[in-house]
């Protein structure tokens, strides 16, 4: 059996699926901002970034996380791994206030930042940020020297610790080599939202919302000025394109 | 000015291949155990995606700051001009080269695409302090080697100040380097501390010497050659300085850090509530490579004799790995502060104290690199001229 990909039943599958999409569910689309066609060079003009309102995320539920797995195929891939050698492109992250007590949960994923502590130490520089703001391994040239990992302060990368079986076309993945969220570039570049955004929203939780930093037509642009939107360690300076609300 | 003789060691006795015989044996299985890690994964180690750098990386950094520290009898006589230091220059550059190549064997096969290494070497991001050690390291090759030949050649003898200035610069800037590896870690409460980088450089001081006082005894004694109480004694006083400076590093180092509120988490783990971390900080760290040492080389009554001092460098080397071990994986094994002021949880293991088991192939890969080291210098010796045939106190008094 071949395993080449039948492109046009895919594309009409995709087209049957967005054509549903906007009929049944309108609503759905609104966040999506105006992606670049396939054959224009990414631009700085445009900073994705992700808002999530911490307030709407619903404890325990784990959508995003589970969304995520299925768009890369996590879960299964690395048969032989530990618990603590597998990948885990987002998490779900239990917050409490070490004096009141107040219990939050968030998810908690590559912040991609302005300002890449994982970009500024890579060796090699396959640790990159694209001119969209979107940061990613180059997973041809880097060498698995993990320095990446030892500078990230959000904890966002993992090390493929064996051979991966089962790989999706989301993303490659190579042994030895470190990974980390991809902003689903895959489905951006092609004028769609993070699978984490789709099934929170697909959800009704509405707790994220994937857009252009840079438009201040953007929905996340409106909801960031109006309503505010704090990054993780805003400390460090990195300018994060990962906002949340309620922390 | 006074020449010294050297000559190279005679290497045809059965101890001399047996030596060289067991060192290839255990560069073998090293090489081997990197080829089963390579050929698995990762995963077959001890390591996660908590702690990232395990023993390969304890044994390669312990290796890489030694070697700049074994160059510092060649500094001291050509840069300091202190001739009794002189006659032992060509085996401490030479065990300096040997030291970075047995660590960067190390660094290299615990990648996890050493395959890459021609990527490591034509693609640079000068951002990276990491690709500015890959050009440390190589200039350090380069000139330390440089250095060797001004020594040995006698119509380039004229340069070997001037040539082991630059390589005394090299290696200060080098060691800088590879603390600033850690010292330019923001986020993780254990690193983030210009300190770091003198006090690597402090550590190197201190390892390399006692790693070069082993070696130059047993390199006279096997040989049936004479070393003089002279050199001995003045080595001897020269690794207590550097042993009691490198515990000043580390007091100064955990008083910044008990003072400042945020770290306080960092510290009571390492100083009290680490388990294995704190145990190797207070035991190996303090006790065997930092007060047990000072007592042995100062404390009047104490058995001044070559066993002692063998027995006290063999207890800066293990210190100086506890040392490692405890700032490498225990910086690593402390969670990040994702959410300062918060308790967190994840499955991810965030806001837990990280687990992590050296692994057989990962310890014997760090052995395999000290082998390739010692097996450089041993084969070194044999063909090139680097030991004077007699350090009596008569060659090497200072005041002739």
């Amino acid at each position: 059996m071949s395993d080449c990909v039948n492109n046009s039943r895919r594309d009409f599958i995709s087209k049957v699926a967005l054509a549903g999409t906007v009929t049944l569910a309108p609503g759905l689309l609104l966040h999506t901002a105006q992606a670049k066609p396939d054959d224009q060079a990414v631009s700085s003009k445009t900073r994705w970034g992700i808002l999530i309102d911490t307030n709407k995320c619903g404890k325990g539920c784990t959508s995003c996380v589970d969304a995520c797995n299925e768009e890369f195929a996590l879960i299964g891939s690395m048969p032989n791994s530990a618990d603590t050698q597998k990948t885990q492109y987002i998490r779900k992250v239990t917050l409490k206030e070490k004096t009141t007590g107040h219990e939050q949960s968030l998810p908690l994923l590559c912040q991609h930042c302005e300002n890449p502590p994982c970009v500024d130490v890579c060796p090699t520089g396959a640790s990159f940020k694209r001119a969209d703001g979107i940061v990613l391994v180059d997973k041809h040239i880097c060498i698995g020297c993990r320095y990446c990992m030892m500078a990230c302060p959000y904890k966002a990368r993992s090390f493929v610790h064996e051979e991966i079986v089962n790989q999706t076309l989301a993303a490659p993945r190579g042994k030895g080599t470190v990974e980390s969220c991809t902003m689903c570039v895959h489905r951006v570049d092609k004028d769609r939202n993070p699978a984490c955004v789709e099934a929170c929203n697909a959800d009704n939780h509405n707790a994220m919302i994937f857009g252009d930093m840079n438009d201040p037509e953007s929905a996340l642009s409106v909801e960031l000025k109006n309503n505010g939107g704090k990054q993780i360690r805003a400390d460090l300076g990195l300018n994060t394109g990962v906002r949340y609300q309620g922390i | 000015m006074k020449k010294f003789e050297y000559s190279q060691i005679n290497g045809k006795s059965l101890a001399y291949f047996g030596l060289l015989a067991g060192l290839g044996l255990i560069a073998v299985i090293g090489v081997l155990a990197s080829w089963y890690m390579e050929h698995n994964g990762h995963y077959v180690t001890g390591m996660n995606n908590q702690v990232i750098w395990g023993t390969p990386h304890i044994f390669a950094v312990f290796l890489i700051v030694a070697a700049s520290g074994a160059l510092n009898v060649a500094s001291i006589a050509s840069v300091f001009s202190k001739k009794m230091y002189e006659p032992m220059a060509r085996l401490s550059a030479l065990l300096a080269i040997a030291l970075l190549a047995g660590g960067l064997v190390i660094l290299l096969l615990d990648l996890g695409r050493p395959d890459r290494l021609i990527v490591a070497m034509t693609y640079y991001n000068f951002k990276s302090i990491f690709a500015w050690n890959i050009i440390l390291y190589t200039g350090f090759f380069a000139i330390v080697g440089t250095y060797i030949w001004m020594m040995m050649d006698h119509n380039m003898y004229k340069y070997k100040k001037t040539v082991g200035l630059a390589a005394f610069i090299w290696r200060l800037t080098l060691t800088t380097g590879t603390g600033s590896i850690f010292g330019f870690l923001v986020a993780r409460s254990a690193y983030d501390a210009a300190l770091l980088a003198p006090m690597f450089i402090i550590m190197s001081f201190s390892f390399g010497l006692a790693i070069f006082i082993l070696v130059l005894m047993a390199a006279y004694n096997w040989t049936g050659r004479e070393l003089g109480d002279v050199v001995i004694a003045r080595l001897r006083k020269l690794l207590g300085v550097f042993v009691a400076a490198v515990l000043y590093f580390v007091i100064v180092y955990h008083l910044t850090n008990l003072y400042i509120t945020q770290r306080h988490g960092v510290e009571e783990f390492i100083l009290s509530s680490g388990g294995i971390y704190t145990q190797l900080f207070w035991i190996g760290q303090v006790l065997i490579g930092g007060l047990i040492p000072l007592v042995l080389i100062y404390a009047p009554g104490v058995s001044q004799c070559r066993k002692t001092l063998a027995f006290v460098c063999t207890l800066v080397i293990l210190g100086g790995l506890a040392q490692l071990y405890v700032l490498i994986i225990g910086g690593q094994a402390f969670p990040l502060d994702i959410f300062p002021g918060y308790e967190v949880s994840s499955s991810f293991y965030d806001g837990v104290i990280a687990s992590y088991s050296p692994s057989l192939p990962e310890v014997l890969l760090g052995l395999g690199g000290i082998a390739v080291a010692l097996l450089l210098v041993t084969f070194a010796l044999k063909v090139l001229r680097f030991l004077p045939p007699s350090l009596a106190d008569s060659v090497a008094d200072p005041h002739a």
